[in-house]
C-alpha cells in the first residue's frame, strides 16, 4: 500500500497529466492530478490506524541488494505526518494552481512535474532505506529544477533553476556518499535498523566524515546558511510551486532527514557544534534580511529561510524537547507559510506586481484575501491565538536550555525581526495608502478556487492557535517516532506558566513593532536597497563568481593541456613510455650472457659495412630530414640494409618481403609526396633540442633493450613449429606455414588491415573536396614515361607475373608465398602504371575509380575467410588446414594444402589493396587534365 | 542440447568475428557490384536501401550472437576455440569468458544503435560506410575474444584501421585534420605495442595469455626484467587507447569531430584499452603487487584521478555539446580506471559496471546531441542561445536522463556505478582520494551539464529556423529510444548486471582455472618452451588432422 502511495503519482500521475495537458485543458488536468493525489492520500490513510497506535507499517522488496539499496518503505508517525502534509497541501496547491496558471502556460508540463515532485517527496518520507531516500532526494532536486524553470523564457527563472539544481544537486551527491558511508559503518542501509544502534555508530572512526557529508546534504536542501541563497532565487517559479516546494515541503526534506536520523546524531558533539550555530545564523540572517525585501515573495523566501533556521536550531540542540518544538513548528510553518505564499500569489495574479513599494492598500480590493493573509501573517509573527505563537513560546523555552547565552538573545532578535517583516507584509500590501502604478490597475478578488485553499489554511492557523491541545496527540507521536524515545508529556496551552520566555515574547513583539514603525517613518524602508547594500558579497554573487572562476580555471587548464599540437601528444607518448620503463622497472645490474659463438672475421667483413651504411643513412637523415624526397630515399636504404641483414641471418622470406615492401612503399611515397611541398616546415631550435633529447633517450633505450633481449637466454615454443610444419602443416617452409597455418588467423587479420587501409584511403580521397584541391597541382610522376620504359615494362610484366606465380606456388615449401608474390605483382603493375601513365593504366584495367579493386580486396579477404570456414564442414575449427601428397600419373607427387588457397586470398588482397591505393592518383591526374581543359 | 546447438556454441566465438568481417566484405562486394554502372544510371536509392537492409540484418545476427555468447558465458564456463586446431600455446586460441562476453554484448548494443542512427541520414555521406562499420565491429569483437597477445595487437590494428576510415566518414576539413592526428598517435602506440611484444616473446618465448599468466612466477631475473619493461610499455599503449591522462589529448578533438554515429561507436573504443588493462595487467599479471611485481600499475590510481578531473575540466570549459560529451568520455574513463586501479575483484566489478553504463550513456549523448544540433541550424551544438528546438520535450527528456546518468544522479546506473566504486574503495589506502575525486567529478559534471542544458533548452530566441534533414527523421529517434530503454533496464536490473560483472572479475582473476582450460590440449607437449639450438627437434609423429 505504501508503494502504491508513491507509485500512483509517480507513474499514473505524471503520465495522466502529461497526456491530459495537451488534450483536455487546464481544469481537467488539475482534476486528474487532484484525483491521483486524493487516491494516494486515501491509500495512505488506510494505514493510519496501526501507526496512530504507535506502530509502523513496512514494505520491502529487493532491488540492488549488493549495494544495500532496496525498495524498503516504512511508515511510522513521523513519515505519516509528513506524507499527509505533502498530500494535503499538494491537493490545495493543485486546486489553487488551476486558477493561477494563465491560458498560455502548458498545464501538462506543470502538473506532470508537480506529480513527479509529489511522488519523490513521498518517497523521501516513506523510505526506510538511506540509499532509496537519496534516490528520491535527487529526484526532488530535478523536479524542483524543472518547476523553477517552468517559465524558461525568463532569465531569472533559468538562473534560479540552475542555481537551485547545482546547490541542492551537489548536496545530494555528497549526501549519497555520506549515506553510503553511514550504511557501511552501521552494516545496513535500513534506516530503522541503523537508528536502533545509534551510539555504536558514533564511535566509529569514520563517523565524523559520514556526519559531515549527510549534514552537507541536509543544509543545502533546507537552505541553511551559507547555502541559503538559492531559495530566494528559486522564487522565480510559479507561486504555487513556491508555496509547495519552497516553503511547505521540499525545503523541509533536510530537516526531515535530520529528524529521521536523530537518534544517530543526537549526543554527537560535532553534530551540535555544526547544526546549532548554522541554524541560529540562518534564523537571524533570514529574519533580518526579510524586513528589507521589497519583493513580496522575496520577503516570504527570507522568512522561510529564517523559520527553517529556527527548526534547525531546535534539532541542533540534540534534545528530545528540541525535536518536539521542531515537529510542532514544521506543522505550524507549513500551514501559515503556504497560506502566505498563496496570498502573495493572489496579489501578484490580480495586480501583476509583487513590489511592496507599489502594491499598497489592497484591503479595499481584496478584502477576503486580505483577511486570510492577516491571519496567516499573525501566525508567522507569533501573536497569541494563532498557531505560530505556541511553537515560538516553546522555542524560547528550549533556547533557554541551550549551552550559550547568545542563543536566547539571537532568538529574541530574530523573533522581533519576524514580527517586523510580518507587519510589513500586511501593512505594505493591504494598507499603507493607495496603490502605486500597477500593471493591472483594477485588481479584484480572484475565483473562490484560489481563495478557498488559503481560507482553509488560515482557518487551521486559527484553530490550532485557539485550541492548541488538538495538536497534542499528533505532535507527541511524531516527536516520539523521530526521537526514537518517549517524549515528556506535552501540554500545549495558550498560557504557560510565566517565565523568561514570556518576557522574550513581549520584547520581540514590542521590539518588532517599534522597529518597523521606525523604519517605515517617511517610507525610509522603501528607499533602502538591501541588494545594493550587500552588493557582490551576497551569496548569489559569491556563488556565481565561484562557478565563473571554476569555469575559467577549467578553460585555462584545458587550453594549457589540449593545445592541439600533435608533436606534443606523440612526445607525451614517448616520454610516458620512457618514464615508466626507467622509473618503475628495476634494471638488472649484470647480465648472464649465454655462450654464443664468436663472430668470425668473414661475418664481420659483411656486417661492418652494412652497419656503417645504416649509421650513415640514419646520420644523414638528421641533416636532410626536412627534404622529403631525400628522407624517403634514406629510409629506403635503411630498409634495404635490414633486408640484407635478414638474408644473412637465414631469413630469406623476411628478406624478400622486406625488399618488396620497400620498393612498393618507396614508390608510393614518392607519388604521394609529389603532391606536397618539397620540404617540411622548419622548427625553432629550442624545440628541436627537446625533440632531440626525447629522440635520443628513446633510441638509446630501445637499443639497450634490444641488447638485453639478445643476451637473455631464450626458450620458446618455436621448436613446435619446426617439428610440426611438415607433419602437421604439410609444408617445408616453416615461416610460410606459420603465416598461413599456425598463425593464419593473424595473417587473416593483417590482410584485413591492409585491405581496409587501402579502402579507407580510397574512400577518403573520393569523397573529399580536398581531392579537387590537391589535384590542381601537377606531378610529373603521373605523366606517361619514355617509350623505352614502356617497352621495358611490356617485357617485364609477363616475367614479373610469372615470377609471382612461381613464388606463390613454391611458397609452402621454399621461400616465397602469397604475400611476397602479391607484392611482386603489385610492384610490376605499379611500374606499368608509371610507364604508361596512371590514367591510361587505370583505364586499361577498367578500374572504375577503384570500385574494381575494392572488389578485389573484398574477394581476397573472402577467399581467405572461405578457406578458413571450409573446415567447419569437417567439424574442425576455423582455419584448420588439410594437406595431402597425392601421386598423379605423369606429374608424380603433387603437394597440395588447403593453406595454399588461404595464401591465394592473401595474394589477391595484397594486389587489390596496392592497386586500390593507386586509383586516387590516377583520378588526380584525370581531374587535373579536366581542370586544365575546363580552364581553356 | 542438440548437435547443431552444440556446434553453434562451439564455433560462436569465431563466428562473432568472421560473421561481421565476412558481412562487411560481402557488403563491399555488393556495393562495388551496384556501382558497376556509372553513377546516375542505376537507381541509387534502391541500391542504398538494399545495402541498408543487408547491413541491418547482418548487425542483427551479430547482436544475436553476442547475446547468445553472453547467455552461455553467464553459466560460468570458459570456452576455448583453438584456431587451425593447433593447441594453445602453439596456435592462437580464442577464449570467451564472462569478461569477454560483457564487452561483446556492450559493443553489440552500442554498435547496433549507432548503425540504425547512421542509416537515418549519415551512411551515404561517404564511401563504404557499411563495410567499414562491420569490419570495425569484427575488430572489436576479435580484440575482446582473443587469448593471444600478438593476436590482440592484430585486432587492435583491425579495429583502428577501420576507425581511421570511419573517422573521416562524412568528411569536412575538421575531420580530415583530426583524423591525421588520430592516425599518427595510434601508429606511435602500435610501434610501442610491437616493441613490447618483442620483449615479451623474448622473456616468455610464447604469446598466449594463459601461458604468460601461468609462467610469470617462474621467470628468471633477466626475462622477468624484460617482461616488466614490456608490461610498462603495454600499459602506456593501453592507457593511450583508453584515453587516460596524460595520453587522452587525442580524444576530444577526434570524437567531437567524428560524425555522430561514428562517435557513438567510438564510445566503445576507449573501453578496449580498459579491457586490455584489466585482461593483461590485472588478470594475467595480477596488478601492482601481483606475480609480475610491476610498479607501473601503481601509477594507475593517480592517473585515473587526474584523468577524471581533467576530463571534467574540459567538459566545464567546452563551448560545444559534442566537445563536452567527448570530455565526459574522458572523465568516465578516469572514473572506470579508478575501479581498475583498486585491483580487487570488487574494484574491477565496480569498474566494469560503471564502464558498461557510461559507454551506453555516452553513446546516447552523442546521438541525442546530433539531433539537437540538427534542429538548431547554423548554431549547431554550440552552447549558446538559439531558436527553440522543434522537438524540445522528447529531446529534453532524453538529454536530461542521459545527463543525469553521466552526473551520477540516482537512481540511474551512473549513480549506482559510482556507489559501487565508492564501496569498493573502502579500506583501500587511497580511499579518501577516491571519494573526493568521485564527489568532485560528479559535482563538476552537474555544473557543466546544468549550464549547457539550461542554455540549449531554455535560453531560446523566438525566431524560427529550418531543421536540417539529419534532425528530422523518425528513424533517428529509434536508436535513441533503444538506448534509453537500455539505460532504464540497467537501472531496474542493476543487481543482475553487477552480479555478472562481479562474477566476470572473479573468473578473470582465477588464472589457474583459466590456464587449465586454455592449455588443456598442450599437456602432452610439456615443457612448452625449449631452448632453440637450430636443429630440427624430434617428436613423436602425430596424425594429420
Amino acid at each position: 500500500m505504501l508503494t502504491l502511495v508513491i507509485v500512483l503519482p509517480l507513474l499514473l500521475g505524471t503520465a495522466a497529466c502529461a497526456w491530459a495537458g495537451a488534450r483536455l485543458g487546464r481544469r481537467a488536468t488539475a482534476a486528474l492530478a487532484a484525483a491521483v493525489a486524493a487516491l494516494a492520500l486515501g491509500a495512505l490513510l488506510t494505514q493510519a490506524a496501526p501507526i496512530w497506535a504507535g506502530g509502523a507499517v513496512a514494505e520491502a522488496a529487493q532491488w540492488v541488494p549488493s549495494l544495500g539499496l532496496n525498495w524498503q518503505l516504512r511508515a511510522d508517525a513521523l513519515s505519516l505526518f509528513f506524507a499527509t502534509l505533502i498530500l494535503a497541501i499538494g491537493l490545495l496547491v493543485i486546486t489553487y494552481a488551476s486558477y493561477y496558471l494563465g491560458p498560455t502556460d502548458p498545464p501538462g508540463k506543470f502538473y506532470a512535474t508537480l506529480m513527479l515532485f509529489m511522488a519523490a517527496m513521498l518517497g523521501i518520507v516513506l523510505a526506510d532505506n538511506l540509499l532509496l531516500l537519496v534516490v528520491f532526494w535527487e529526484l526532488t532536486s530535478l523536479a524542483s529544477f524543472l518547476l523553477v524553470g517552468y517559465w524558461s523564457e525568463q532569465s531569472p527563472a533559468r538562473r534560479g533553476a540552475r542555481q537551485a539544481l547545482i546547490v541542492t544537486g551537489v548536496g545530494g551527491v555528497v549526501l549519497a556518499a555520506g549515506a553510503l558511508l553511514l550504511g557501511e559503518i552501521g552494516g545496513t542501509h535500513q534506516i530503522s535498523a541503523l537508528v536502533a544502534h545509534g551510539k555504536a555508530i558514533q564511535n566509529h572512526p569514520l563517523f565524523p566524515w559520514a556526519l559531515v557529508m549527510v549534514l552537507f546534504g541536509a543544509l543545502t536542501k533546507s537552505a541553511q546558511f551559507p547555502f541559503h541563497f538559492w531559495l530566494p532565487d528559486a522564487m522565480a517559479a510559479p507561486t504555487p510551486v513556491s508555496a509547495y516546494l519552497h516553503s511547505a515541503t521540499m525545503v523541509k526534506a533536510g530537516l526531515f532527514l535530520l529528524l529521521r536520523l536523530h537518534p544517530l546524531f543526537a549526543g554527537s558533539a560535532l553534530f551540535e557544534t555544526v547544526a546549532l550555530p548554522v541554524g541560529l545564523a540562518t534564523l537571524t540572517l533570514g529574519a533580518v534580511v526579510a524586513i528589507f525585501k521589497h519583493d513580496l515573495k522575496g520577503l516570504l523566501a527570507y522568512s522561510t529561510i529564517s523559520h527553517l533556521g529556527l527548526i534547525m536550531t531546535m534539532i541542533g540542540l540534540g534534545t528530545v524537547e528540541g525535536v518536539v518544538v521542531a515537529v510542532l513548528h514544521i506543522f505550524n510553518h507549513a500551514l501559515f507559510k503556504a497560506a502566505l505564499f498563496m496570498s502573495a500569489g493572489i496579489v501578484d495574479h490580480e495586480t501583476g506586481s509583487r513590489d511592496l513599494r507599489h502594491v499598497n492598500g489592497m484591503m479595499r480590493y481584496l478584502p477576503w484575501s486580505g483577511l486570510f493573509a492577516i491571519i496567516a501573517a499573525a501566525a508567522m509573527a507569533g501573536i497569541p491565538f494563532f498557531n505560530g505563537f505556541l511553537s515560538k513560546e516553546l522555542f524560547f523555552t528550549a533556547t533557554l536550555t541551550a549551552p550559550h547565552p547568545l542563543v536566547p538573545i539571537l532568538a529574541t532578535v530574530a523573533a522581533a525581526a519576524s514580527v517586523a517583516y510580518s507587519f510589513r507584509f500586511i501593512h505594505d500590501t493591504f494598507f499603507n495608502g493607495e496603490p502605486g502604478p500597477l500593471p493591472n490597475p483594477h485588481p479584484h478578488e480572484p475565483a473562490w478556487g484560489m481563495r478557498a485553499p488559503v481560507a482553509l489554511l488560515a482557518f487551521l492557523c486559527l484553530l490550532f492557535g485557539v485550541m492548541p491541545w488538538l495538536a497534542e496527540p499528533l505532535i507527541t507521536r511524531v516527536a516520539a517516532a523521530a526521537a526514537g524515545a518517549p517524549v515528556p508529556e506535552l501540554h500545549l496551552a495558550l498560557w504557560h506558566h510565566p517565565g523568561l520566555h514570556v518576557a522574550m515574547s513581549a520584547v520581540a513583539l514590542a521590539g518588532g513593532g517599534i522597529a518597523y514603525a521606525l523604519l517605515m517613518t517617511n517610507r525610509f524602508l522603501h528607499r533602502l536597497d538591501i541588494d545594493r547594500l550587500f552588493g557582490r558579497r551576497a551569496g548569489r554573487w559569491l556563488f556565481a563568481a565561484l562557478v565563473a572562476r571554476m569555469v575559467r580555471t577549467a578553460a585555462w587548464i584545458t587550453r594549457r593541456t589540449e593545445t592541439g599540437s600533435l608533436t606534443m601528444i606523440v612526445a607525451l607518448v614517448w616520454v610516458s613510455a620512457l618514464a615508466l620503463v626507467h622509473f618503475t622497472v628495476p634494471w638488472p645490474q649484470t647480465a648472464s650472457t649465454p655462450a654464443a659463438p664468436q663472430p668470425t672475421f668473414s661475418t664481420l667483413l659483411v656486417a661492418f659495412p652494412l652497419w656503417l651504411l645504416v649509421a650513415f643513412s640514419a646520420g644523414a637523415l638528421l641533416f636532410w630530414h626536412a627534404h622529403r624526397t631525400v628522407a624517403v630515399l634514406l629510409t629506403g636504404v635503411i630498409g634495404l640494409v635490414s633486408a640484407v641483414a635478414f638474408a644473412l641471418l637465414s631469413a630469406p622470406d623476411l628478406a624478400m618481403t622486406q625488399i618488396a615492401v620497400e620498393v612498393v612503399s618507396t614508390v608510393m611515397l614518392f607519388l604521394a609526396l609529389s603532391f606536397l611541398p618539397k620540404r617540411t616546415p622548419a622548427i625553432p631550435f629550442q624545440r628541436r633540442l627537446v625533440h632531440a633529447a626525447i629522440a635520443v633517450a628513446a633510441g638509446v633505450t630501445v637499443g639497450v633493450l634490444a641488447w638485453w633481449l639478445l643476451v637473455t637466454p631464450r626458450e620458446s615454443i618455436s621448436w613446435y613449429f619446426l617439428a610440426e610444419a611438415l607433419p602437421g602443416g604439410g609444408g617445408r617452409n616453416v615461416v610460410n606455414v606459420i603465416l598461413v597455418d599456425f598463425r593464419g588467423y593473424d595473417t587473416f587479420g593483417e590482410i584485413t588491415v591492409l585491405g581496409v587501409a587501402a579502402l579507407g584511403a580510397w574512400a577518403l580521397f573520393f569523397g573529399t573536396s580536398r581531392a579537387q584541391h590537391c589535384t590542381r597541382q601537377t606531378s610529373q610522376w603521373l605523366e606517361p614515361h619514355p617509350h623505352l620504359l614502356r617497352v621495358a615494362t611490356t617485357v617485364m610484366l609477363p616475367a614479373a607475373l610469372l615470377l609471382s606465380v612461381y613464388l606463390f606456388l613454391r611458397g609452402h615449401n621454399q621461400p616465397g608465398g602469397g604475400f611476397i608474390a602479391g607484392l611482386v605483382t603489385a610492384a610490376a603493375l605499379l611500374l606499368v602504371s608509371l610507364a604508361h601513365g596512371f590514367a591510361a593504366a587505370n583505364q586499361w584495367v577498367r578500374a572504375q575509380d577503384g570500385w574494381r579493386f575494392a572488389r578485389t580486396v573484398g574477394a581476397g579477404i573472402a577467399i581467405a575467410a572461405a578457406t578458413g570456414a571450409a573446415a567447419w564442414a569437417f567439424g574442425r575449427p576455423f582455419l584448420t588446414s588439410a594437406h595431402g601428397h597425392p601421386q598423379l600419373p605423369l606429374l608424380g607427387e603433387l603437394p597440395l594444402a588447403s593453406a595454399a588457397l588461404f595464401d591465394l586470398g592473401v595474394y589477391v588482397t595484397v594486389v587489390g589493396a596496392t592497386l586500390l591505393l593507386l586509383t586516387p592518383l590516377a583520378a588526380a591526374r584525370r581531374n587535373d587534365r579536366e581542370t586544365k581543359e575546363n580552364g581553356r | 542440447m542438440s548437435d547443431a546447438a552444440t556446434a553453434l556454441f562451439t564455433h560462436l566465438p569465431i563466428l562473432l568475428i568472421v560473421w561481421p568481417l565476412g558481412w562487411g566484405v560481402l557488403l563491399l562486394l555488393g556495393a562495388a557490384r551496384s556501382s558497376d554502372h556509372p553513377p546516375g544510371s542505376d537507381h541509387p536509392e534502391t541500391s542504398l536501401r538494399r545495402e541498408r537492409w543487408l547491413s541491418l540484418s547482418g548487425a542483427a545476427i551479430t547482436l544475436l550472437g553476442a547475446s547468445l555468447l553472453s547467455w552461455d558465458a553467464a553459466h560460468g564456463a570458459i570456452r576455448v576455440y583453438t584456431l587451425g586446431d593447433w593447441p594453445a600455446p602453439f596456435g592462437i586460441a580464442l577464449v570467451s569468458d564472462r569478461l569477454s562476453a560483457l564487452f561483446l554484448l556492450l559493443t553489440a548494443l552500442v554498435a547496433s544503435s549507432a548503425l540504425v542512427f547512421a542509416i537515418g541520414s549519415w551512411d551515404h555521406r561517404g564511401r563504404a560506410f557499411h563495410p567499414l562499420f562491420h569490419i570495425q565491429w569484427a575488430g572489436l569483437n576479435g580484440a575482446f575474444l582473443t587469448g593471444d597477445i600478438f593476436n590482440l595487437f592484430v585486432f587492435f590494428e583491425v579495429l583502428l584501421i577501420a576507425s581511421y576510415a570511419l573517422l573521416t566518414h562524412g568528411l569536412g576539413a575538421a575531420r580530415l585534420r583530426v583524423a591525421f592526428g588520430y592516425v599518427v598517435v595510434n601508429l606511435t602506440a602500435s610501434a610501442l605495442f610491437l616493441l613490447g611484444l618483442a620483449l615479451l616473446y623474448g622473456a616468455y618465448g610464447s604469446l598466449n595469455l594463459a601461458d604468460l599468466a601461468h609462467r610469470t612466477a617462474a621467470l628468471e631475473p633477466q626475462p622477468l626484467f624484460l617482461a616488466r619493461v614490456a608490461a610498462a610499455l603495454l600499459l602506456v599503449v593501453f592507457a593511450l587507447k583508453a584515453a587516460a591522462a596524460p595520453l587522452y589529448l587525442w580524444l576530444p578533438a577526434a570524437y567531437s569531430a567524428a560524425s555522430p554515429p561514428v562517435a557513438a561507436l567510438f564510445a566503445v573504443m576507449t573501453k578496449v584499452g580498459i579491457y586490455a588493462i584489466i585482461r593483461v595487467h590485472w588478470a594475467v599479471w595480477g596488478g601492482e603487487w601481483g606475480v609480475l611485481g610491476s610498479a607501473a600499475f601503481g601509477l594507475l590510481l593517480p592517473t585515473a584521478i587526474v584523468t577524471g578531473l581533467l576530463g571534467v575540466a574540459g567538459a566545464l570549459a567546452a563551448r560545444t555539446l559534442s566537445r563536452q560529451i567527448a570530455f565526459l568520455t574522458v572523465a568516465s574513463v578516469g572514473t572506470s580506471l579508478i575501479g581498475v586501479a583498486l585491483a580487487t575483484p570488487k574494484g574491477i566489478a565496480a569498474a566494469l559496471f560503471y564502464l558498461v553504463q557510461s559507454t551506453v550513456t555516452v553513446a546516447l549523448l552523442f546521438l541525442v546531441v546530433a539531433l539537437i544540433a540538427a534542429q538548431r541550424g547554423e548554431i549547431g551544438d554550440a552552447i549558446q542561445p538559439a531558436p527553440a528546438l522543434r522537438d524540445p520535450v522528447a529531446l529534453g527528456l532524453v538529454m536530461l536522463l542521459a545527463a543525469a546518468s553521466a552526473i551520477g544522479i540516482p537512481p540511474l546506473p551512473g549513480f549506482l556505478g559510482k556507489l559501487y566504486l565508492l564501496e569498493a574503495s573502502l579500506d583501500h589506502p587511497g580511499q579518501s582520494a577516491v571519494w573526493l575525486t568521485l564527489i568532485a567529478v560528479g559535482a563538476l559534471t552537474l555544473i557543466a551539464l546544468a549550464r549547457a542544458g539550461v542554455t540549449i533548452f531554455w535560453h531560446t530566441h523566438p525566431k524560427r529556423i529550418t531543421v536540417w534533414p539529419s534532425g528530422d527523421s523518425r528513424v533517428l529517434m529509434q536508436p535513441v529510444v533503444a538506448l534509453v530503454v537500455v539505460v532504464a533496464a540497467m537501472t531496474l536490473w542493476a543487481e543482475p548486471l553487477y552480479r555478472f560483472t562481479y562474477a566476470a572479475a572473479v573468473q578473470a582473476a582465477d588464472q589457474t582455472a583459466y590456464a587449465r582450460v586454455v592449455l588443456e590440449q598442450a599437456h602432452g607437449y610439456a615443457p612448452w618452451t625449449r631452448p632453440y639450438d637450430g636443429t630440427l627437434p624430434q617428436t613423436e609423429p602425430r596424425e594429420a588432422p
